[in-house]
């Protein structure tokens, strides 16, 4: 049981950690742009 | 990069007053600008554009979406916005201003990836306890475990389940059901259920079904929703600058620029070489070719001069014109147009989605089984609480998730497939409603044909003349002249002073003495007598003719092709044309058609298509026009080709991006795979229901069985719709212009 009482926050706080993640890159505008993301990998220099 | 010359490159209004209306005001003296750039499609370029765009002085950003095809500038604000344009013009692109209401991304989109990835997040860790209440944790465990699940389901189903109770309760305020109805009944009662069982200490808790059934639906809905905007996008940036306005000439002689609402009868306006005219107006001065292909139909323009008639949306072609407006923009042709298509607007919404006939069906057959069930124990002894469960069991089970699936997935799919092929889709239904179309009609000019005239054949003279007639050509703006000048392989520059008079030829002089190239009366032929269809030029050397050229609107080239293949799939074809008889029988026979109609106005195309949805024949309409536009909207469903008009597209319901007809009959054999699928799919969910709603409705489905039923029919709806890959090849390599893209 106190091996629970551990493992059940951790779990939880994983996916809480994912989740927070996931939402950041879809306020940050990650995700308005798929087909450009995957296309701006082949530029040498970094646009400003 | 090869503009096919079917479609007129877009002309910008480079007037500050237009490009200035959709600059929008950024942070601290600067603006922001949104671009379209319809041909980017890879890294270069985004380099490109970036570099260009980055080089004019006082541009801060500028970043290519290239999902949108898009790009956004940020630019001190003293900087003049035609700077911009033109330097994505000098990068390679043909570029026009958009608005950008949602220049900030999708915001929509963005609220669903977020109600996804919450349902996804809930979904995923009320599993991780479920399993181990399956796998038979003792009491207090249990307990716990359930207390847990609700602590994260709740505010979970609060927040993902938005789109879905948003939408039941619009739909039950309005009197009618929807999908979404016994999706929010089921979540709600489900968890409402499991709260219960858990502050009771109960066995059975189902907070895992609810939130994996937000997360399936809300999956599908995200797809369905890149879809739309994928389509919605291309539509937009294949748009044309229609008219926002035209310039009229002030009293002191200076021009300002009017929008096209400011217009009043009366007003003198100035159209500039290739504008469009803006409302109903009337030549005062100038002579020049207006090109009426949109509007009537009829390919070879019209020769404009003054007290001359010009309808609006007309283009003109190569002089510049003053002309006075006739009519307010509201009481033009084109306003005309948009009346005939609101009136036929109204016998389309009688249609109703298959989804919605479904819920229509299903929801109360649902809701009466499980009050059903609750009677029924009541009925046996069962306690109330017993009773609640099964019934409560009944609404999990039959949950309509792989019912709610079952169309939008299939449609999800099939948009994608057309997109690879050029042909982009604007709403869902259409697809199912080209599943039952009986007849296909196509319009003429520009549809068919490509609406440019071209070269056809020499009827007099040798190649040293076609050679010698083609560089004269070559110094007018005329469109037979124009198609002289590409025919000849080997023009032969011709230097001396030329003189073009509108509506008649030109007239020119050199060393070799003074030559005429144009009409019968120019070149004195005698009276242009023919009656056929093709158009001559005749070219005069001293007043002696020497060259006779002739042209048509040419047939596309894989017209016939497309013609046979429709045929083959069991659609008659015919033409219904605005033009003459004379060419409509020509390209009748040239694309191997039988029955064609002539000289029709917008309300008769109308009239027979109508007709055919009546008599329970209903047609598939190909057109582009502005006369177009009410029958693509009375058609039972309607295709535009990309070179169509602002309206033509707005009509359509698919729009053909690359220069091809061929994307039509595969468009009806994508579609009648779809309703198969659409079909099948229906039938697999109500399968699954009717196997295990006695299950349900005895009382033996657990967390557990729930689970599993719902993953699985899911699952095997949607590999069912991916069968519509299966067996659909390509209709062939696109055109530059619009090359592959990925979906």
């Amino acid at each position: 049981m106190s091996g629970l009482l551990i493992l059940i926050p951790v779990a939880i706080g994983l996916g809480a950690l994912a989740l927070a993640t996931f939402l950041w890159a879809v306020r940050s505008g990650q995700y308005d742009d798929l087909d450009g993301a995957g296309q701006r990998i082949l530029l040498d220099d970094d646009m400003p | 990069m090869s503009l096919a010359g079917e479609v007129a490159p877009p002309h910008v209004q480079t007037g500050n007053a237009d490009l200035g209306e959709f600059a929008r005001a950024g942070a601290e003296g600067q603006s922001v600008l949104v671009l379209a750039v319809p041909d980017a499609y890879c890294a270069t370029c985004i380099d490109s554009i970036e570099h260009s765009l980055c080089d004019v002085p006082g541009v801060v950003t500028a970043r290519v979406n290239l999902s949108r095809r898009h790009v956004r500038v940020e630019y001190a604000s003293s900087l003049d916005p035609v700077a911009l344009v033109s330097a994505v013009t000098r990068a390679g692109y043909r570029t026009y201003p958009v608005d950008h209401d949602h220049g900030d991304g999708d915001p929509a989109f963005r609220d669903l990836l977020r109600a996804t990835a919450v349902a996804g997040f809930a979904a995923g860790n009320i599993m991780l306890f479920s399993v181990s209440i399956w796998a038979g944790a003792d009491e207090p465990t249990r307990n716990l475990f359930h207390w847990i699940s609700a602590l994260i389901a709740l505010p979970a189903i609060l927040y993902a389940g938005q789109p879905f109770f948003r939408s039941a309760f619009s739909a039950l305020r309005a009197g009618r059901t929807n999908m979404d109805v016994p999706i929010s009944i089921g979540v709600t009662l489900t968890t409402a259920l499991s709260l219960f069982e858990t502050i009771t200490s109960g066995e059975h808790a189902y907070f895992d079904a609810s939130t994996m059934l937000l997360f399936f639906l809300l999956v599908g809905r995200s797809l369905d929703h890149m879809m739309r905007v994928k389509a919605r996008s291309s539509v937009e940036n294949l748009a044309r600058l229609s008219p926002r306005g035209a310039h009229t000439i002030l009293a002191d002689g200076s021009l300002a620029f009017v929008r096209l609402v400011e217009i009043e009868p009366g007003m003198a306006l100035l159209l500039r070489a290739g504008d469009r005219v803006p409302v109903d107006c009337r030549v005062l001065s100038g002579e020049g070719p207006v090109d009426m292909a949109v509007v009537t139909g009829e390919s070879m323009p019209l020769a404009a001069s003054p007290d001359v008639d010009l309808p609006a949306g007309a283009m003109n072609l190569s002089a510049a014109l003053t002309v006075a407006a006739l009519r307010k923009s509201d009481d033009s042709f084109l306003s005309r147009m948009q009346a005939l298509m609101e009136a036929a607007e109204n016998t389309r919404t009688a249609y109703r989605r298959i989804a919605d006939r479904a819920a229509r069906l299903y929801a109360p057959v649902v809701h009466v089984t499980a009050g059903a069930t609750f009677v029924g124990w009541i009925v046996l002894g069962a306690g109330w609480h017993a009773a609640l469960l099964n019934a409560v069991a009944v609404l999990i089970i039959t949950c309509p998730c792989a019912l709610a699936l079952a169309v939008p997935i299939v449609h999800v799919i099939a948009s994608g497939l057309l997109f690879e092929n050029g042909i982009v889709m604007r709403d869902g239904s259409a697809l199912e409603r080209l599943a039952a179309v009986k007849r296909v009609a196509f319009d003429k000019t520009g549809t068919l044909t490509t609406g440019n005239v071209s070269f056809l054949s020499q009827e007099l003279g040798d190649s040293s003349i076609l050679d010698f007639a083609a560089g004269i050509a070559a110094r007018s703006g005329h469109p037979l002249s124009v198609a002289l000048a590409q025919a000849s392989p080997h023009p032969i520059t011709f230097g001396g002073d030329v003189v073009e008079h509108p509506g008649m030829g030109i007239t020119a002089t050199n060393a070799q003495g003074n030559w005429r190239l144009g009409s019968a009366d120019l070149c004195g032929a005698g009276m242009d007598k023919t009656v056929d269809d093709n158009s001559r030029i005749w070219l005069a050397a001293d007043g002696e003719v020497v060259g006779c050229f002739k042209f048509a609107d040419a047939v596309r080239a894989d017209a016939r092709e497309t013609v046979a293949a429709l045929e083959r799939l069991g659609l008659p074809v015919e033409i219904l044309s605005g033009d003459q008889l004379g060419p409509v029988v020509a390209v009748a026979a040239a694309t191997g058609i039988e029955k064609f109609s002539a000289g029709l106005a917008p309300e008769g195309k109308q009239r027979i298509l109508e007709a055919g949805s009546r008599d329970g024949q209903p047609y598939l309409m190909v057109g582009d026009g502005i006369n177009d536009a009410p029958a693509l909207r009375s058609a039972h469903v309607s295709v535009a080709p990309s070179s169509a008009t602002d309206i033509g597209r707005a009509a359509a319901d698919f729009i053909l991006t690359n220069q091809r007809l061929n994307g039509v009959p595969l468009l009806v054999r994508v579609a009648r795979r779809a309703d198969m699928l659409v079909r099948q799919n229906l039938a697999i969910s109500v399968a699954y229901n009717a196997l295990v709603l006695p299950l349900a409705i005895t009382g033996h489905v657990t967390p557990l069985v729930a689970a599993l039923a719902m993953s699985s029919s899911s699952i095997l709806v949607v590999l069912n719709a991916m069968r519509l890959r299966l067996g659909a090849r390509r209709s062939g390599p696109l055109s530059d212009q619009y090359r592959k893209v990925r979906t």
